[in-house]
């Protein structure tokens, strides 16, 4: 399994919004033990699926020049189930952004209703964690930013 | 207009409820964040950002929490601030109380000047003046 929580972007405005897209399919290994027979969308993983979403909005604005790790997760709340068949959409907004973290706020829908909200603190890693080796790079790896990079092309053209 | 020291007071209770997840009763003018709270690092920028976006002002990085004491060798020896750190702390944070931290300056028990009534201070000089 790959860990990426989003199948695509629908927006990506720099520095401001952005909309990614998740399709639930039964496909997926880990619904198969969430629960058996009775199939769940984890919490954790939308949570995740919005962190990936804000967390490579907040990247972007710094020209990915940090790697930004989820530091706190300030809301989760949802209305009711995601199930397999069901496609939510993450849209983060950038609330706040300074040198050393940043944060979002976040609307889930549920084949086109609201279902929740994800408010999310991000920290840039090189800045927050001292005394600690991090690789060069281990969050904005080509795959994620891949996803991105549509949008800011078209933005360039 | 003037804000009243009340009004700052309900504003920073329910920023501190939003950003710790506490009960309002918790928060009260003594509380400290760390300890009676529960704040952990990223909460303090929390805090901050949230803070700005309240009252409509601007919190330069370090001026209610500062920083960059602790780590420099003239401000702490054998973990107590020296008085040159005591110094520079209290010229830094004229908006918290240091009555009982300065008879010990033991930097273990520095998070205990981030009271609510900190916040409050502080928060009274940005909407005064």
């Amino acid at each position: 399994m790959r860990w990426f929580w989003i199948d695509r972007f629908l927006e990506f405005e720099p520095g401001k919004r952005a909309v990614s897209v998740k399709n639930i399919s039964l496909a997926e290994e880990h619904l198969h033990d969430h629960w058996d027979g009775c199939p769940i969308m984890p919490a954790s993983l939308m949570i995740e699926g919005m962190a990936q979403t804000g967390g490579l909005l907040v990247g972007q604005a710094n020209n990915f020049e940090h790697d930004v790790v989820l530091a706190k997760i300030t809301k989760a709340e949802f209305n009711g189930l995601a199930i397999p068949g069901d496609q939510l959409t993450y849209e983060a907004v950038i609330e706040n952004i300074a040198p050393e973290a940043a944060s979002i706020r976040g609307v889930v829908r549920k084949n086109g209703e609201e279902f929740g909200h994800i408010d999310i603190m991000f920290s840039h890693a090189n800045n927050s964690i001292s005394g600690v080796e991090l690789p060069e790079r281990f969050v904005f790896t080509g795959s994620l930013h891949r996803m991105v990079e549509p949008f800011l092309e078209a933005k360039d053209a | 207009m003037a804000m009243s020291e009340q009004d700052v007071l309900e504003k920073v209770t329910e920023t501190l409820v939003e950003a710790l997840g506490v009960d309002d009763d918790e928060v009260t003018p003594e509380a400290t964040l760390t300890g009676d709270l529960g704040a952990e690092s990223i909460d303090f920028l929390d805090i901050v950002f949230r803070l700005e976006k309240t009252f409509d002002i601007k919190i330069p990085r370090g001026e209610l929490f500062p920083d960059n004491i602790l780590n420099n060798p003239e401000f702490v020896q054998n973990g107590k601030l020296t008085d040159a750190g005591l110094t520079q702390l209290k010229e830094r944070m004229p908006h918290a109380d240091f009555s009982e931290f300065e008879q010990d300056p033991d930097i273990n028990k520095m998070a205990e000047l981030f009271k609510v009534q900190t916040i409050v201070n502080y928060v009274m000089t940005k909407v005064n003046g």
